[in-house]
């Protein structure tokens, strides 16, 4: 299981959304999931199972499959939420 | 005994050794298991071969613009951008450049932990960009190379609390908490958009967001189509103005002048491309263990970060405040035209961020007019920043390409022109003083 955090130059608020998936994962006890972070540009299709965008950006990467916006992307509880959400429909809970 | 000397010397003045050395002292500090610490060395090792290599081939596009720059209108015009510039610098000051981002995160730190600055600075490649910056102006002072180092860093420490902190009151008034600072090098620019926002906002200013906007402008945030796009447009008005017998004897080997253009101008593109895959190789294990050392060290740490953050807040803010401030960039570029000064040519990447949030702070204090009048004056500055900045830049400030965002101007600048005044010694005493200041407790609010 792969997840791709993506922002458009890929270097401070995907890697900082990458570092606050990874902590969630770590409090939910889910392990064996890859987080990787990267620029809007080099982000394609197959790179990941479940993207993570912010909002201002989601229409860019609507091409990349299974995408998850985050309407504020220093809101840790919106980003528990929705990882909590993404890991049940993946039967990783 | 010699040979062993003159073999760790050479070891430590590879800046890629000498990062991966650090991100391996992290991951062990950091009790990582063996294939994360492999993993991570090796990746901060390569990253920064891949930031080399992508300055070359930047290079090769920046040095035929620039000599058909110069044909064409006889001054010198310079593209502001990060990545370049700091891929080009690195050849040269890499080793001091990693060390100084090193001991300044932790400078940082210590700033945090003792003084009412609680901010831990979390944008790497800012820090990187900034400590690279610092390196250039500490040697062309005249420092000799651990003195370089230490001032280096210290001064790093000092912009990276210091930038966060201006721009606070600014950031509690967008967010409405105190929680999140920004941690983004062109915080003057926005503290000003701010001030002239709520100079010009009037009593009840009208929000941007409630304006409908077109869609359909998204594509500008992928920064390489922006880049490419803006690149070709201005390697065309300068190749036709340069002239098509010019550029097919001297540049271009008689390729058709046009097409020689458009792949030069795909170059730069393709430069800053491969320098970000360096910047992220590189950051990937240097960035986590900084955030989870502070965390642990510094009580209530206010963490400094990106600047998108902000860019949520207000959409169209955003949109707006790119053009006002491109619109800055071309009404500056025009008057240094007239002028005869150095040419600073509006690059697309320092606009759309750095004009974006200015739009974001001038919305959030002023309204429409604020977003406006406040990302114009942004623009305005980081044009005229990078004409008082090259001169302290020694060699590289002939390199057609410098730093861009306000910040850099502001902290070059200042200490380059104190290196002017009383070299090495002057630096050293504001840098006290500046460290005296900060250390008062007193709880007064810190002004922008």
């Amino acid at each position: 299981m792969k997840i791709l955090a993506v922002c458009s130059s890929g270097l401070g608020t995907s890697f900082m959304v990458e570092m606050n998936i990874n902590q969630v994962l770590g409090e939910l006890g889910i392990t064996g999931v890859e987080v990787n972070h990267s620029d809007l540009s080099s982000a394609s299709p197959g790179d990941a199972d479940v993207y993570f965008l912010a909002k201002d950006i989601a229409e860019g990467g609507a091409h990349l499959g299974e995408v998850i916006v985050l309407d504020n992307i220093i809101d840790m509880d919106e980003l528990r939420d929705k990882v909590r959400k993404m890991a049940e429909e993946k039967n990783l809970i | 005994m010699n040979s062993v000397l003159t073999t760790l010397v050479d070891i430590l003045s590879q800046p890629a050794i000498l990062v991966a050395m650090i991100a391996l002292i992290g991951l062990i500090a950091q009790r990582k298991n063996l294939s994360d610490t492999m993993k991570g060395t090796t990746k901060t090792f390569v990253g920064f071969l891949v930031i080399a290599a992508g300055a070359g081939i930047l290079e090769t596009s920046l040095i035929p613009f620039g000599t058909m720059f110069q044909e064409a209108f006889n001054v010198a015009g310079v593209v502001p951008n990060n990545e370049a510039i700091v891929a080009l610098a690195l050849n040269e000051y890499g080793s001091n450049t990693a060390l100084i981002m090193f001991f300044g995160m932790i400078v940082n730190i210590l700033i945090a932990r003792f003084t009412r600055f609680k901010y831990i600075f979390l944008t790497g490649h800012h820090a990187l960009y900034m400590a690279c910056m610092l390196a250039v102006i500490m040697a062309v002072a005249g420092f000799s190379t651990v003195p370089q180092i230490a001032a280096g860093a210290i001064a790093l420490g000092i912009i990276m609390t210091l930038s966060p902190a201006i721009l606070q009151p600014f950031m509690r008034k967008l967010t409405g908490n105190d929680n999140v600072a920004l941690g983004h090098f062109s915080a003057v620019g926005y503290a000003v958009s701010g001030l002239v926002g709520k100079a010009v906002g009037g009593k009840e200013p009208t929000s941007t967001e409630k304006i409908n906007f077109p869609k359909g402008l998204g594509f500008l945030r992928d920064s390489t189509v922006s880049i490419a796009l803006t690149m070709i447009v201005m390697y065309f008005v300068v190749a036709i103005a340069a002239g098509p017998t010019f550029i097919e004897a001297e540049l271009s080997d008689g390729t058709n002048f046009l097409v020689f253009s458009l792949i030069q101008a795909g170059n730069f593109a393709a430069g800053v491309f491969v320098i970000l895959a360096g910047v992220r190789l590189v950051l990937a294990e240097i960035v986590p263990a900084f955030k989870g050392i502070s965390t642990k060290l510094v009580p209530n740490a206010k963490p400094a970060l990106d600047v998108p953050i902000v860019f949520t807040y207000a959409p169209n803010a955003v949109l707006i405040g790119f053009f006002s401030s491109f619109a800055g960039g071309l009404f500056s570029m025009i008057f240094m035209a007239l002028a005869g000064s150095t040419i600073i040519l509006p690059g697309v990447v320092p606009h759309f961020f750095t004009g974006a949030a200015a739009g974001v702070f001038g919305n959030a204090m002023g309204g429409i007019r604020g977003a406006v009048a406040g990302s114009f004056v942004n623009g305005i500055l980081i044009s005229f920043l990078p004409v008082f900045l090259l001169p302290v830049l020694g060699e590289l400030g002939f390199a057609n390409t410098t730093f861009s965002d306000a910040d850099f101007g502001v902290g070059g600048i200042f200490f380059g022109s104190l290196a002017n005044f009383g070299g090495p010694i002057a630096i050293v005493i504001s840098l006290i003083v500046i460290l005296l200041l900060m250390a008062i407790p007193f709880k007064k609010k810190a002004t922008a």
